[in-house]
């Protein structure tokens, strides 16, 4: 029961994280727990998908399929998040702005929505395929310890998602104009964690084999399979012992989501400002 | 809008373009091991230090398992009666350990590069 109990805790932590940081960056725009919904929805119908699947998607690409589906959902997830927070950079304050002034509905912020919702649909599909062949492989074994764990899976799943709550409310306290920025920053890591998990997906598949020797280690300072080291994982992409393409990964993403923040017009919702300028304020 | 979606599909053409360059190359003959009644045989595996090597895994159970270790790097969900290749980068010397994470009091195992 607590195996079971641990295991389902940690995977949905891992998923509603994601769920957090999306929540608390749509904070105020509407239709969103819609698009919320519909990415968790899909997210499970797709794990249940992969799990009942697994044999078969393994074996595509010459035993290589599990790991380049990985790795094409999380650079899908990363583009989303890209995509988002470039998006917010150049229409969120005149979002906030009339959400403030007015209270009519505003369109805007609806536009990255599907977006965000494909990210919760990716988060919730990796790890939930986990959870769903995990407790598949209890039921189907039956016996007088299935109950227990399946007890156990639906305390994990409680305690889960009452963390993700707790990181979704504490967010939330940050004032609205911070609130932002911080979600910005959040995104960045998030999608620069992905497209370095993205390229260790490419590598156990074979398809990336430049860059494979570890920079450093820190599994003395914090284990990666700890508690602390999965919840930074999840967050911000921490690896124990990141090797060089995953690192190149790494801060190519942030760069990028960094400079098209800053390169792509501001404040404007029209797109004749077709010249992009370094700085605007 | 528009601008910004093809600069999107950029990245992924990049992305792609970088993965499909790279081409594999495993001199050896995969190492053999089979998962049943959640343990794994052999339970320790050699490899050889600085070079890459292939477990090939035999889930010989009913259920599926993931072998899971975050020092090797690799999560591998290999369904039951089915086996997954498993690439094992170039390791320095030492111990990484390994389990199956649907059934990790019992699927333990350990490869060790020297």
């Amino acid at each position: 029961m607590i195996s079971a109990l641990i295991i389902v805790f940690r995977e949905v932590i891992e998923a509603g994280l994601i769920v957090g940081i999306v929540l608390a960056a749509t904070a105020g725009v509407p239709h969103r727990s819609r698009a919320v919904s519909l990415g968790v929805g899909a997210g499970v119908l797709g794990a249940c998908l992969v799990a009942a699947f697994a044999g078969e998607l393994a074996g595509l690409f010459q035993g290589s399929g599990q790991e380049l589906f990985n790795a094409t959902i999380l650079l899908l997830a990363v583009c989303m998040l890209t995509w988002h927070n470039v998006w917010m950079a150049s229409h969120g304050r005149e979002m906030a702005r009339e959400l403030k002034a007015a209270g009519h509905k505003v369109k805007t912020g609806e536009r990255t929505l599907l977006a965000l919702s494909v990210v919760v649909g990716v988060a919730v599909l990796r790890e939930g395929s986990e959870v769903v062949l995990f407790l598949y492989g209890i039921a189907a074994q039956g016996g007088t310890s299935a109950s227990g764990m399946v007890v156990g899976g639906g305390l994990g799943l409680l305690a889960g998602a009452a963390v993700s709550a707790l990181m979704y409310f504490g967010l939330l306290t940050i004032p609205a104009g911070k609130l932002f920025q911080v979600t910005s920053g959040l995104i960045t890591f998030l999608a620069a964690g992905m497209a370095a998990q993205a390229v260790i997906f490419l590598q156990n598949g074979g398809w990336l084999e430049y860059f494979t020797a570890t920079v450093w280690d820190t599994s003395w300072l914090i284990k990666e399979d700890s508690i602390t080291g999965r919840l930074l994982h999840t967050l911000v992409g921490y690896s124990e012992a990141p090797n060089g393409a995953q690192l190149i990964a790494y801060i190519a993403t942030i760069l990028l989501i960094v400079i098209l923040m800053r390169i792509v017009p501001q404040g404007g919702s029209s797109r004749s400002t077709a010249a992009p300028k370094p700085h605007n304020a | 809008m528009s601008m910004k979606n093809l600069s999107l599909f950029a990245i992924v053409a990049v992305f792609v373009a970088v993965g499909a360059l790279a081409t594999s190359s495993f001199a050896q003959a995969p190492i053999e091991v089979h998962l049943k009644n959640h343990r794994f045989t052999p339970s320790v595996i050699k490899v050889k230090a600085n070079q890459p090597s292939m477990i090939m895994l035999f889930n010989d159970d009913d259920t599926a398992d993931e072998f899971d270790s975050s020092s090797l790097k690799i999560e591998k969900v290999v369904a039951g009666h089915n086996k997954g290749a498993i690439r094992v980068r170039a390791l320095a010397p030492g111990k990484y350990p390994f389990m199956g994470e649907y059934h990790a009091a019992t699927a333990q195992g350990m490869v060790i590069a020297e």
